[in-house]
């Protein structure tokens, strides 16, 4: 049984403290810290978030004892993840999906982000004006 | 109204943007939150979002001026004159065959990237400079055609991105067969 570390595990917009176990090439999380940071639960259903649920056809890939295999979980909600061992770091990234679609209805990602003030905008703040959004960079 | 975001650190966006002195709200997006959200790739980039939230044409590449416009392969007054006819309500916005066919799902490999970067950037913060070269060049590797991460990361490790290592790269790009920006058609 290898030792329990910790991991910071950073998303966009944050980041917490778990704690895994590493085996020769997985982490693993405990169940309660995955429902504590990420919001998943694994039922008797499958894996569940809400009221969405994502039936599970391999449970022993994903789950042992208590804990949770990160990479496993990681493609079951479609997001992406970098690890850095060493570092007791790792990314776990937003899904680009292609935005919702139905005929014309195409959703701006909500986002809140600084001026140079330190002052946070928000673009739905925005709601009811034509926005022209311009990523630009000194680069 | 515009909102501009500069996918960039606060200290290499802050001259800039008070030689400016915008109207506007004016962003730093150090974490490229755009880009894993919008699927960004490079800068320039312009989306148009309309009164409802919605996106009304996807992500374009655009200058302001001339020489900008040349380099990208754009006429900057065929693309000025869109978007006043689309600010006047004279216009919609691109067809939905368009829209449709411009916005897909990033690859795994581009999203997958995205997450290398979003660590290498804590670590970069965090003076690790070492490891954090190692996920930025993981994530090159896996979306070379991502030149928010390629081109945005050069200066942090002593890189010029409008020097010589960046004419080589782009250079390279294009003997592959790829251009450096992919402008959207004006309808």
């Amino acid at each position: 049984m290898t030792a329990v570390t910790p991991l910071r595990l950073l998303e966009p917009g944050g980041s917490s403290e778990v704690e895994i176990v590493m085996t020769v090439d997985d982490f693993w999380v405990s169940a309660t810290d995955v429902v504590r940071v990420l919001g998943w639960e694994i039922k008797p259903e499958g894996l569940c978030r809400d009221r969405v649920c994502i039936p599970l056809s391999d449970r022993g890939g994903l789950i042992d004892d208590d804990m949770i295999n990160l990479g496993r979980l990681a493609e079951l909600i479609g997001r992406p993840l970098a690890v850095s061992a060493e570092n007791h770091a790792a990314y776990l990234g937003q899904p680009f999906d292609g935005y919702e679609r139905t005929v014309g209805h195409l959703d701006a990602p909500d986002f809140t982000l600084p001026d140079l003030d330190g002052r946070m905008h928000k673009l739905s703040d925005h709601r009811g004006s034509k926005i022209l959004l311009a990523a630009w960079a000194s680069w | 109204m515009v909102m501009s975001v500069a996918v960039d650190r606060a200290e290499d966006a802050r001259s800039w943007i008070e030689r400016a002195s915008p109207r506007h709200p004016s962003l730093i997006d150090e974490n490229h939150l755009l880009g894993e959200l919008y699927n960004m790739v490079n800068v320039p980039t312009v989306v148009w979002i309309d009164e409802r939230g919605q996106i009304a044409r996807p992500n374009d590449v655009a200058f302001t001026t001339e020489k900008g416009g040349r380099y990208a392969r754009v006429s900057t007054d065929d693309q000025m004159a869109l978007l006043r006819s689309w600010v006047r309500g004279d216009r919609q916005g691109p067809s939905t065959e368009l829209l449709e066919s411009q916005i897909a799902p990033a690859s795994v490999e581009s999203q997958q990237a995205r997450a290398h970067f979003g660590l290498g950037w804590w670590l970069y913060q965090r003076e690790n400079l070492d490891s954090a070269k190692v996920q930025f060049e993981i994530a090159a590797d896996l979306a070379p055609d991502d030149f928010m991460i390629r081109r945005g990361t050069m200066r942090y490790f002593g890189s010029d991105p409008f020097g010589p290592e960046f004419v080589e790269m782009v250079k390279d790009w294009r003997e592959r067969g790829h251009s450096y920006y992919l402008p959207l058609p004006v309808e």
